[in-house]
């Protein structure tokens, strides 16, 4: 019964959910916004369930002087500043908008940042023409990158003026745009499309239960 | 004679007058109909009319609308002139309402359409627009249920051979001959999910194995509800395996529900403890190629899998093995071999040959011609 009240409750909301997308009528919608709360509602029991765990990572982390120990300490401190400030005044205090647009911002756009070295790194490795598929995947990033900037076209029209052929660094970047990349992007959406389907119908029929936490 | 003459002046203005007059009059819109829009929740009514010629001077339309016994209210803004419908969203289920078309012209002059018939909104219960649909997904559906059944009979399904599901228990080897943990990072989906959902499968089967190798398996999450789901999962799995002591739940933790600060905490995982393996499974954004880097510039052996086909050249660039789209979904029938999920498999692939006919037979027909295929696809909603 551990099981199968889940299982069964699965089943149904399952099948009334995919109702829910070929009925527009008002109780149908109903329904569905009304399982779509049902699941925000769950978010801050399990939240707190979270940061429970969170605290203990942390404090195990300091009791026991792992490596770089002290960093957890600034977790907490973090975390009772936002907390004694925002429960009281709530998240448009100004404090908190402040916190939050001058530490949080900045720190996530740092990060974000980083991104243009890791991919000119990733790029520098994928570009390595040692292959005939990594020499394919070179040239076909060259005429990209030089499509991609005015100056590509500057120097086609100028070096290859004797081509019947204007602008043809950015119309090649296009062509490589739309015809082969975009059909191998549709071909992988159609391939997971299909799978998410057909991932759905084992949840819905219950042959899939990771979701209940594994087991039979 | 002079007298005449004004007289005969008088006339004629007047004459001109009159005639300009009746020339920019404007005539009301004409055949004006109110119908409950078909496929919608009964709450909208599509008013409809004839275009007017395009010398009748009509600048715009006003919409008026009637509650039955009521009086009249203009709906809306002014509409343009080259208008033919509209739809009323406003109004409430059970009353009848009906409409006026009134034109307006550059001057300000209004002219009337005739009053429709009252109308009431009606909810349908099915949306007659994606029959085609339904049948597809009924087909579909049939065709996995069916291989399903198929497939529980004992008969053989071949799958190919997938080197990222291959290398598997490879990386785990690896990790543990090092002695060194296991990073499974499940992405950042919650866990209505699919993608996720077979992230957590995968993590269940790679959960056993390393219960037998006593290996240290860590799970970072962002998402409370997945990290409950997939506590108890890799519990279960250790159970499973007769290794419940092996299990620390310490190991599968909260790290932070933020985009970067979860890529920042997961490299920071990286380079501190130096995992022999990492796994990037499920659903990634912008901060794939941060973790996907850092596993490559540690050394580990990097095993990733995800859905979102814009994440895919990072993974294939930084990553050792890479589970491109679908592969993800094969993953856990390739794992555990369960007759049930190879079964879906092969219904995926009938799916897919399905989907291949109809592009090389409507590829043929556009040029011969023929456009049927296309334009009955570009209806389907």
């Amino acid at each position: 019964m551990k099981r199968q009240g889940p299982l069964a409750l699965c089943f149904l909301f399952g099948i009334a959910l995919i109702f829910t997308q070929f009925s527009p009528h008002s109780v149908s919608q109903k329904l569905y916004e009304e399982v779509i709360d049902w699941g925000l509602i769950i978010t801050p029991f399990a939240l707190v369930l979270a940061v429970v765990t969170l605290i203990e990572t942390h404090i195990t982390r300091v009791r026991r002087r792992t490596e770089h120990w002290q960093y957890s300490l600034v977790v907490f401190v973090g975390m009772a500043v936002m907390v004694l400030i925002g429960i009281p005044f709530g998240p448009q205090n100004s404090i908190v908008e402040w916190l939050y647009n001058n530490v949080q911002v900045p720190m996530d756009a740092t990060m974000f940042s980083l991104l243009a070295f890791f991919i000119a790194s990733a790029a520098y490795r994928a570009f390595r023409a040692r292959t005939f598929e990594a020499t394919l995947l070179l040239v076909t990033a060259m005429i990209v990158m030089i499509g991609n900037v005015p100056v590509g076209d500057l120097a086609w029209n100028t070096v290859l003026s004797w081509i019947p052929l204007e602008d043809g660094a950015s119309k090649a970047r296009q062509w490589i745009l739309d015809i082969p990349n975009l059909a191998s992007r549709r071909g992988i959406i159609l391939g997971v499309s299909l799978g998410v389907i057909s991932q759905s119908i084992r949840i819905i029929l219950g042959i899939e239960r990771s979701y209940l936490g594994g087991g039979d | 004679m002079k007298k005449i003459i004004k007289c005969l002046m008088v006339y004629l203005v007047l004459c001109m007058s009159i005639s300009i007059a009746f020339s920019q009059g404007l005539s009301p819109p004409s055949n004006v109909t109110a119908v409950d829009t078909p496929n919608d929740d009964g709450r909208s009514v599509t008013i409809q009319w004839d275009a007017a010629p395009e010398d009748s001077g009509i600048s715009g339309y006003q919409i008026l609308r009637r509650i039955a016994g009521g009086g009249l209210e203009e709906i809306g803004e002014m509409l343009p002139a080259g208008t033919t419908s509209y739809v009323d969203a406003t109004i409430e289920k059970g009353n009848a309402y009906a409409y006026i078309v009134r034109a307006v012209s550059d001057t300000g002059a209004t002219v009337d359409s005739e009053e429709t018939a009252p109308v009431k909104g009606t909810g349908e219960w099915f949306h007659t627009g994606k029959i085609p649909l339904f049948v597809a997904m009924l087909l579909f559906s049939a065709a996995i249920l069916w291989n399903i059944y198929d497939a529980r009979s004992g008969k053989e399904v071949f799958v190919r051979r997938i080197p990222g599901l291959e290398a598997v228990d490879e990386a785990i080897g690896r990790a543990t001959e090092m002695g060194r943990s296991i990073l499974y990072v499940l992405g950042l989906g919650g866990v209505d999910n699919v993608a996720t959902i077979a992230s957590m499968t995968i993590l269940g089967q790679i959960a056993r194995r390393t219960a037998d190798y006593e290996t240290p398996l860590r799970v970072p999450c962002n998402d409370p509800i997945v990290l409950n789901v997939i506590r108890e999962m890799v519990r279960t799995s250790y159970l499973d395996e007769g290794r419940p002591d092996a299990y620390n739940e310490e190991n599968i933790f909260f790290l932070t529900d933020s985009q970067f600060a979860y890529a920042a905490g997961v490299d920071g995982m990286m380079v501190r403890e130096k995992p022999a393996a990492v796994f990037l499974q499920g659903q990634f954004y912008a901060e794939s190629l941060l973790m996907a880097e850092t596993g490559n510039s540690i050394g580990a052996i990097q095993i990733a899998g995800t859905d979102s086909e814009h994440q895919l050249p990072f993974f294939i660039a930084a990553c050792d093995y890479t589970l491109i789209g679908e592969e993800l979904y094969a993953a856990t029938a390739y794992l555990s071999k369960d007759p049930m999920f190879l079964g879906s498999l092969r219904g995926q692939d009938w799916g897919k040959v399905v989907i291949f006919a109809a592009i090389v037979l409507g590829v043929i027909l556009e040029l011969s011609g023929v456009g049927w295929i296309t334009s009955f696809l570009q209806r389907v909603r």
